[in-house]
């Protein structure tokens, strides 16, 4: 009895310290869960999370005080991704919110601008450029199209989102349209 | 003989060459109505240099290269422009792109025009004298030529790939047996500012008369003239290379890192004439054929329309119900002919249902791995479309589907009929949109920080300006002025500074956006003043 | 649609009835060396694969003519039948059919997308289901005087009677696969089991022609470019050197390696069974890998295993070890100078 206790005793130090050394020894570098988890956001900064912008997001998710399915521009392909990476259910956020809109870019009607730089304070990512009293403009190439700029407007149409739309450029091309199985 | 090599696996379609290399090129007259294409070439569109209403002669440019990959495009023959907008152009989307249309005057006067003495010019000379006359690769790609012949060190080997291996086309092969002489001279340009070791040209030996004048025309010229089994793709840049060479483009990279460059038959011919007589790339051969009474091939103006073409070629018979521009493995599906000549459009096919019959319906894939066999750069088609329909696109990416060029072998012998490179395509679009917009991510996330960064500092040096006055202010005003001053110089000094190294957020731009932001300066500039004026 | 717009492909159809032809040459020897009851189990084997098949493809809704007609149930069928006893009792096929084509084919998704051969699925089941069955093979007709005529095959397979005075044991013996593993426990040597009747020049009575016929529709199958030789002659040569080893170090109690070559299912499973693409490794290098491993497992179980015959139970292994080779032996892509590991 004696015996088999100290011999199991003697095995679980053992590997106990196999492990322990493993651990040290062996200790994968990744990146911290919040990069990580931000790596997985779609970077817009818009804020419908309900958090100021993407990184506190993922902060947020990383302590577990967000779920992972709140990222709308992300969408499910981001939410699910998330939900893997720190190992909880995804559940798809209901409601018409949940819809990602099209991608768009803001655009600033240079007749009605006033030069008021809300705007410019609104943009997360500093893509409107301009001065007080002077007309702002966007530069679209970095645009992400959060949006966040049109409430922050005072003038009424001045900031309109405009959806990219398909020309030759950035048409993709289709998925093949081939179904042996009858659409259920 | 020189010793050929092999790529792996390869194909061989009927080839339906004789129904159209019988009779000689055909001048197609100039049309009346003509629409030429901004986006005629690989990268971004040429930028409109004419207006509705404008009057244009016979090689002026009126689209001027945008960017670094973009070619000029310039008015096939003299007249009115009518419209630069969005109108129909062969391509597979089926989307507008913008045009410039030109109503001919019937005078066909040229603009000013003249040749370039390449052989005192300088390299650089030549090349830009290229790429003003809009000179682009005609056998499919339309890359810019001038890009592909900026090549920095030694060169071993030029190759001009005269294959011809698609079926039904022969323009390159009527092109060789009527101007081998032409062609010749082009290639002694290249041969001039590329001083190569050696030059192949690597011809199917299904053409012998094309064999044969070319190799009259190059005697003595320090030209070799291959002829090369027939097997499709041959024509392919990277296996004519290395059936020639026995070497291998890299993967993801250009035939200079071997020390070699490859260039259409036609498109040397074009070079021949925007050198030795200085006319811009307005022109080319188009193969008419199929399901036409008279195929042929013509020398028809970059925007003839396709329907004047197909008149010419005795008009498509009845039972016609589409249309290819290119072959039968690599070309552009057309609903109709209401289509324009684009400097790509080597052949224009009318196709009918018993000459083309559709695919059947697609069954599961067996494994069969014929499209494997068939696979020119050794890949698994029939794994990567399980990945890609399961979606699974970073594996289709492990499993190389950017290797894939599309020359459409493993449909070709697919037992199952599954739309094989189809799937590829898609996966590469959809693949290249995910890196965009990775990279996309990327730049706002680095934005949205520095904006972060700069907003607190800014905090900061608020608070530190407040503390400073208020300690001042507490301070008597009977201390030293020298030490006040030296501070304040101190002090204005590190506010520059710190100017200096605050991040700009006009920085790290691309030079597309930094031209916007100027565009845009510029606008505001005048709209500021008109805001002004109305005040 | 968009490129390419013309097509070589025959269909899987044209394919598998190609198969199916080069199989027939060794269905006519088997009949004249077997008796007709070879027929009757193809065409059991044939109308309940037709029946289950249409019946799955109904249920999972899938159009029922393409698929039926593409073949692949029919071959499975032909390749199930050809590797049971001929003179099976009916339900015995059937058993093994509805296996093959319900478990082994639609439950993995049908079509494609199995991983295990179906007709080796049906025969494994039923070897270890009926063992009694499975090992019950009629004599050639050149060694037994109590000859069955047509008629009373098909009554025994319909029925399991037999005409008044005779009994199975009379018409069946062991294979000579099976013979020759008994005697050799027997304490017997090789050159004596060998002079057996049952045993030809080098193979079995009737067996050995069978064989060299389905090694006929094997090289129409490679010419026709069906199939590649890779996994053929891996197989074969895997089988070979095995057997040569054991016959070098004792020919006492090993058997010569041609004997392996032209007995059992040997030539069968070369080039008809191992050779289904759909479970068979894809690239060359595993091509070879997984022939040679079908040909070891094969001897190590007809020598070593229990049962007489191997080449079932190594292509159902081999094909389990598929997309593990598969991964591994991705071929070098035009302009890599290596081969990443695609598989990671």
């Amino acid at each position: 009895m004696l015996t088999a206790i100290i011999v199991m005793a003697a095995i679980a130090l053992v590997l106990g310290a196999v492990l322990g050394y493993a651990s040290i020894k062996f200790k994968v570098e990744g990146n911290p869960l919040v990069e990580q988890i931000d790596a997985l956001l779609p970077q817009t900064q818009c804020g419908q999370c309900g958090y100021p912008g993407c990184k506190p997001y993922a902060e947020a998710v990383a302590s577990g005080e967000a779920a992972p399915n709140l990222c709308i521009p992300g969408g499910p392909g981001a939410g699910q991704a998330i939900a893997d990476l720190v190992g909880v259910p995804y559940e798809p956020l209901g409601g018409e919110a949940a819809e990602p809109a099209p991608k768009a870019v803001a655009a600033i009607d240079e007749k009605t601008c006033i030069g008021c730089t809300a705007c410019i304070k609104a943009c997360p990512v500093d893509a409107i450029i301009g001065a007080t009293k002077q007309v702002h403009t966007v530069i679209s190439a970095v645009c992400t199209g959060c949006g966040l700029c049109e409430p922050a407007c005072p003038v009424e149409e001045c900031i309109i989102m405009d959806p990219v739309k398909t020309d030759i450029g950035n048409w993709k091309w289709e998925y093949p349209t081939y179904e042996v199985k009858k659409v259920a | 003989m020189r010793t050929l090599h092999t790529f792996h696996g390869g194909i061989h379609p009927p080839e339906h060459k004789s129904e159209s290399n019988g009779r000689p090129i055909a001048q197609a007259p100039v049309p009346r109505h003509l629409v030429v294409s901004l986006r005629q070439h690989m990268g971004a569109p040429a930028k409109p240099l004419v207006q509705p209403g404008d009057k244009v002669l016979k090689g002026q440019l009126i689209g001027e290269p945008a960017g670094f990959i973009s070619a000029a495009v310039h008015a096939p023959t003299s007249g009115t422009v009518t419209a630069v907008e969005p109108m129909t152009v062969p391509h597979s989307s089926g989307l507008p792109d913008l045009c410039v249309a030109i109503e001919a005057d019937g005078e066909d006067r040229w603009a000013e025009h003249s040749p370039i003495d390449y052989k005192s010019a300088s390299p650089q000379a030549v090349l830009d004298h290229i790429r003003d006359r809009g000179v682009v690769g005609l056998g499919g790609a339309v890359f810019p030529t001038h890009i592909k012949l900026q090549v920095n060190g030694k060169l071993e080997t030029l190759v001009i790939n005269a294959a011809e291996c698609e079926p039904w086309i022969t323009s390159d092969d009527l092109l060789m047996r009527e101007r081998a002489d032409e062609i010749v001279k082009g290639i002694e340009v290249l041969q001039h500012l590329l001083q190569p070791a050696e030059t192949l040209v690597g011809i199917e030996d299904n053409k012998p008369e094309a064999i044969a004048a070319m190799a009259r025309a190059a005697e003595g010229k320090g030209i070799d003239v291959v002829a090369v089994p027939t097997l499709y793709p041959t024509g392919g840049e990277k296996q004519l290379i290395k059936i020639l060479t026995g070497k291998e483009v890299p993967s993801g990279g250009r035939p200079y890192q071997i020390g070699v460059v490859c260039t259409n038959v036609a498109t040397v011919y074009s070079v021949h004439r925007a050198v030795n007589l200085g006319e811009p790339m307005i022109s080319r051969i188009v193969t008419v054929t199929g399901n036409v009474r008279q195929p042929g091939n013509f020398e028809a103006r970059i925007g003839t329309p396709v329907d004047e073409l197909l008149q010419l070629a005795g008009g498509a018979l009845p039972d016609t119900s589409r249309y290819i521009m290119g072959g039968p493995m690599m070309g552009t599906p057309l609903p109709n002919s209401g289509y324009h000549v684009q400097k790509a459009s080597n052949c224009f096919i009318a196709a009918s249902d018993s000459l083309f019959p559709p695919e059947p319906p697609a069954m599961p894939c067996t494994r069969c791995t014929h499209c494997a066999e068939a696979c020119p750069v050794n890949l698994r088609p029939y794994e990567l479309q399980w990945f890609i329909r399961g979606k699974n696109f970073d594996k289709a990416r492990a499993y190389n589907v950017f290797d894939c060029i599309e020359c459409g072998c493993c449909s070709y012998v697919c037992s199952s009929n599954i739309p094989l490179v189809q799937y590829f395509r898609y996966a590469k679009s959809e693949l290249m949109e995910r890196d965009r917009e990775k990279r996309a991510a990327e730049m706002a996330r680095q934005r949205s920080e520095m904006k972060q960064q700069r907003l607190e500092r800014e905090k900061a040096e608020k608070a530190a300006k407040h503390a400073a006055a208020a300690a001042a202010a507490a301070k008597s005003e009977t201390a030293e002025d020298k030490a006040a001053k030296q501070a304040a110089i101190a002090a204005a000094v590190e506010r520059a500074k710190a100017k200096k190294a605050e991040p700009q957020n006009t920085e790290n731009l691309s030079p597309a956006v930094q031209a916007e932001i100027a565009a845009v300066e510029e606008r505001r500039t005048k709209s500021g003043e008109a805001v002004n004026e109305e005040a | 649609m968009s490129s390419p717009h013309i097509f070589e492909g025959h269909g899987v159809g044209q394919t598998m009835f190609r198969v199916m032809a080069a199989l027939v040459p060794g269905i006519i020897v088997y009949v004249i060396a077997f008796g007709p009851s070879i027929l009757v189990s193809l065409a059991i084997a044939s109308i309940t694969a037709v029946a289950v098949e249409a019946l799955m493809l109904k249920i999972r809704d899938y159009p029922v003519k393409p698929f039926v007609f593409d073949g692949s149930v029919l071959l499975t069928a032909w390749l199930l039948a050809l590797s049971i006893p001929p003179m099976s009792p009916w339900w015995l096929i059937v058993t093994g059919t509805v296996i093959a084509v319900v478990f082994a084919k639609h439950l993995y998704g049908g079509l494609g997308n199995n991983l295990f051969n179906p007709a080796m699925v049906g025969f494994a089941a039923l070897m270890i289901s009926f063992p009694a069955y499975m090992t019950h093979w009629p004599a050639p007709m050149a060694l037994t005087s109590a000859h069955l005529g047509f008629a009373d095959q098909l009554s025994y397979m319909l029925t399991g009677s037999l005409p008044a005075g005779m009994d199975v044991d009379a018409i069946n013996m062991a294979t000579p696969l099976d013979t020759l593993k008994t005697q050799l426990h027997l304490h017997h040597t090789v050159s004596e089991v060998l002079r057996m009747p049952i045993y030809d020049v080098i193979g079995g009575k009737g067996t050995v022609w069978i064989a060299v016929m389905y090694l006929l529709g094997g090289i129409y199958l490679w010419r026709a470019r069906i199939i590649t030789l890779h996994i053929p002659l891996a197989f074969l040569g895997g089988l070979f050197l095995m057997a040569a080893f054991f016959y070098l170090k004792d020919a006492d109690h090993y058997v010569a390696p041609w004997f392996h070559l032209v007995t059992g299912g040997t030539m069968l499973g070369a080039f008809f069974i191992a050779t289904d693409p759909v479970t068979a490794a894809s690239t060359p290098k595993g091509k070879i890998i997984f022939g040679l491993g079908i040909g070891a497992l094969t001897y190590v179980v007809r020598v070593l295993g229990g049962y007489p015959d191997g080449v079932a139970f190594s292509v159902l292994i081999m094909n389990a070890f598929v997309p593990l080779i598969d991964a591994y032996t991705q071929p070098r892509v035009f302009g890599h100078v290596k081969q990443e590991e695609a598989s990671r």
